[in-house]
C-alpha cells in the first residue's frame, strides 16, 4: 500500500468499519473509551440481533466495537459492509438508549487486608485514602462495558478521572477467582485465577462462569453491577452462598 | 459390553476436539475445537460421516488403545507411528479394529497435531453444544490411562479407503489479510515482515504459537494506547517484544496487542502443524484472491469425500498374502464416480 492510502486510513473518522480475517469485520465507534462510544456498541449490537441477518454467525461487543462474523459465501463483505452502513446510518448511536433486559447486580466484596492486598497502593495512585476509595468505588453504579479475555469475565467501569491509574510495570503471577482488580478506571472481577497487571483491591465469591450451570455466563455486556463492602469475616461465611452471596433484579 | 475406547496409555497433548463453540465470543469463549480443522474433515469424509463428531487430537504424540466392539477408525492431520496389533498403518486411511486389538499411536514424524476418529464419533456429554476440550476455559477433562470413551453409534461400515493429502506439515508460506490494525505498522516494517524467514518457537499451545527470528522486534504506531479489542484465530500479534505470536483455535477473546494481519482460515493448519523449528514466512493477499480460494467447510467434505481412493497396501506389509482372493472379478473402472 502506498503512503497516501496508509495516512488516510490512519486519519479515517469513526465510526470505522474494518475486516478481520475472511469472515469478519468489526465497527468502532471511537478509538478511546467512553461511556458513550460503550452505550453505542451495546446499542448497535443489541439492533444487529434483532435483525439476525441470513450469514451472520457471531455478534460481540468490545469496549467500544462492535464485532461480527459471518459466512461469506452466504452473506458477501459488499452486502455485509451495506447493511451495517445502512443500520449505522440510521441512528445516533452515540446517544441511544442502552439494551432491555439489562439487570442490575449487586456483589459482596472484602476490600483491602490479607485478601486484597493491594487497595492501599491502589488508593494512593488515585490520590485518596483506602476509605475514601471504598467509598467511591462502593458508592456508584458500575456497568458492565465489555466480557473478554476469558470466559465470562466482565470489565467494569468507569471510575471517576482520579482513577485512570497504569497497570503495575510487573505482573502479580496469580489473583484467585472473584478478584476485583483497577486499572485504567476499569475494574476486572476475574472469572478465574489469572496472572495481572492490574492491581488486587477487593476480593469476592462470585463465579462470573459456571460450566456446570444451562446458562453459564452470569453476567451479560450492558448490565449494571454496584459492590457492596462486607467484613473478611462475613465473607467467609459467603463462600458458599449461591453466586457468592450475589442477586440481581431486573432493569426496566 | 459399552461401546467405548479404552485408554492403556496417553500422551499429555491428547484431548477431545470437534469443530468447537462458536457464538460466545461476546461471553469471553473463544471457539476451540480442533487445532487443524481440516484434519477434522478428512476423518468425516475417510469414515463418511459427520463433521460434527468428536475425535482424538493427539499433539506430539498419541497413545495405545483398545476398543470393547469391532469399531471404524480413521486416521488424519500429522503423520504418526502408528500399528494395529503390531501392524504398520498407512496414515490418511480408513480401518476396522476388532474388539480387544491394542491401536498403538507413537511420535509424529511431521506436523504436531495428529487426529484418531472413531465411526460414530466419541459420545461424551456436550457442554454449550460441544464436546472439546478448552483448556483455558476448563472446559472437558484430561485423558488419563486407564480411563475410557463412549463411542455413538456407527453410521456405516465403509473400510480401505485412504484420502491423499495435500502436504501442509512442514511450514511454509502462509497467506495473510490485513486487518484493523495492520495500518499501524510503517509500510517498511510490513515489507520487512513479508521478507522476514520465522521459525516456530517452542513457545506454543492450542491458543497460539511464538514465531522467532533474526532482527529487530515488529512496533506499531501508538501501540500502548490500543484499547483491548476483539482477537480472532489466525491473527498475527506483536507482543511486547516485537515477536509475531499467531492465534490459534483456543486463543483470548480480546487483547491489548497490536496485530499486524490474519492468516487466512484455509492456510491456519499450516502454522498450526508446524513443529519446533519449522521455518514460515508470510505473504498478504488481497481479501479477493483469499476468497478465491476459500470454500465452506460443507464444501470443502463434499471435495474430499470424491478424493476418497481404494486404500492398497503394500504387500509386504500383509503377512497373510497367500490367503487373500487376489482376483475376484474385474472391473472397468466406470464405476468410479
Amino acid at each position: 500500500m502506498d503512503a497516501k492510502t496508509e495516512s488516510s486510513q490512519a486519519d479515517m473518522a469513526y465510526p470505522r468499519l474494518s475486516y478481520i480475517g475472511l469472515s469478519g469485520m468489526l465497527l468502532t465507534f471511537s478509538p478511546r473509551l467512553s461511556e458513550s462510544a460503550n452505550r453505542a456498541a451495546l446499542a448497535f449490537a443489541a439492533a444487529l440481533k434483532v435483525e439476525s441477518w441470513a450469514g451472520v454467525e457471531e455478534c460481540a461487543t468490545t469496549l467500544t466495537s462492535v464485532y461480527i462474523g459471518f459466512c461469506p459465501q452466504v452473506l458477501s463483505h459488499a452486502a455485509l459492509k451495506a447493511k451495517l452502513t445502512s443500520l449505522l446510518d440510521s441512528a445516533d448511536w452515540f446517544a441511544a438508549r442502552l439494551p432491555q433486559k439489562r439487570r442490575l447486580w449487586r456483589i459482596p466484596a472484602v476490600f483491602g487486608g490479607a485478601l486484597a492486598p493491594q487497595l492501599d497502593e491502589a488508593a494512593a495512585l488515585a490520590g485518596c485514602t483506602p476509605q475514601q476509595a471504598i467509598s467511591q468505588i462502593t458508592g456508584q453504579t458500575l456497568r458492565v462495558m465489555a466480557i473478554g479475555f476469558t470466559p465470562g469475565q466482565p470489565y467494569l467501569g468507569q471510575l471517576p478521572q482520579a482513577w485512570d491509574i497504569p497497570r503495575q510495570t510487573g505482573l502479580t503471577p496469580q489473583v484467585p477467582k472473584g478478584a476485583l482488580a483497577v486499572a485504567i478506571r476499569q475494574l476486572v472481577l476475574f472469572s478465574a485465577a489469572s496472572p495481572t497487571g492490574w492491581r488486587h483491591i477487593g476480593q469476592t465469591a462470585f463465579s462470573a462462569f459456571c460450566p456446570a450451570r444451562e446458562n453459564p455466563f452470569l453476567l451479560r455486556p450492558g448490565d449494571e453491577l454496584r459492590f457492596e463492602p462486607v467484613s473478611p469475616e462475613t465473607f467467609a461465611n459467603m463462600q458458599n452462598a449461591p453466586d457468592g452471596g450475589a442477586s440481581y433484579e431486573a432493569l426496566s | 459390553m459399552s461401546h467405548q475406547l479404552d485408554i492403556l496409555r496417553v500422551g499429555p497433548g491428547v484431548s477431545v476436539q470437534d469443530l468447537g463453540r462458536p457464538g460466545y465470543m461476546g461471553f469471553g469463549l473463544s471457539r476451540g475445537g480442533a487445532a487443524d480443522r481440516l484434519a477434522l474433515l478428512e476423518g468425516a469424509a475417510l469414515l463418511g460421516q459427520s463433521p460434527a463428531l468428536a475425535a482424538l487430537e493427539m499433539a506430539g504424540f498419541g497413545g495405545d488403545f483398545t476398543l470393547t466392539q469391532d469399531t471404524r477408525f480413521a486416521l488424519t492431520g500429522a503423520p504418526m507411528q502408528a500399528r494395529l496389533d503390531g501392524q504398520p498403518l498407512v496414515w490418511n486411511a480408513v480401518y476396522l479394529a476388532k474388539a480387544g486389538q491394542k491401536l498403538s499411536i507413537g511420535a509424529a514424524r511431521r506436523g504436531v497435531y495428529g487426529y484418531l476418529h472413531l465411526g460414530g464419533g466419541i459420545d461424551t456429554p456436550p457442554v454449550l453444544g460441544s464436546r472439546s476440550r478448552h483448556i483455558a476455559a476448563g472446559l472437558g477433562a484430561a485423558l488419563e490411562a486407564g480411563g475410557s470413551l463412549p463411542i455413538g453409534p456407527d453410521p456405516s461400515n465403509i473400510t480401505g479407503l485412504c484420502l491423499p493429502v495435500a502436504e501442509r506439515f512442514t511450514g511454509g508460506v502462509v497467506r495473510v489479510l490485513s486487518s484493523a490494525q495492520t495500518m499501524r505498522f510503517s509500510a517498511k516494517a510490513r515489507r520487512r515482515f513479508e521478507a522476514t524467514s520465522f521459525k516456530r518457537d517452542r513457545r506454543g499451545n492450542r491458543q497460539g504459537v511464538a514465531l522467532g527470528f533474526d532482527g529487530v522486534g515488529f512496533t506499531a504506531k501508538g501501540q500502548l494506547d490500543i484499547l483491548s479489542e476483539i482477537m480472532v484465530p489466525g491473527d498475527i500479534q506483536m507482543t511486547g517484544n516485537g515477536m509475531p505470536f499467531v492465534l490459534l483455535p483456543e486463543c483470548q477473546t480480546t487483547g491489548g496487542y497490536p496485530r499486524i494481519g490474519t492468516v487466512v482460515p484455509q492456510d491456519l493448519p499450516v502454522v498450526a502443524q508446524a513443529a519446533p523449528g519449522v521455518a514460515l514466512a508470510f505473504r498478504f493477499v488481497s481479501l479477493e484472491e483469499a476468497l478465491e480460494s476459500a470454500a465452506p467447510e460443507a464444501q470443502v467434505l463434499d471435495e474430499l469425500g470424491r478424493q476418497r481412493r481404494a486404500l492398497i497396501r503394500n504387500p509386504r506389509d500383509i503377512p497373510d498374502l497367500l490367503s487373500y482372493q487376489l482376483i475376484s472379478g474385474a472391473i472397468t473402472g466406470a464405476e468410479e464416480p
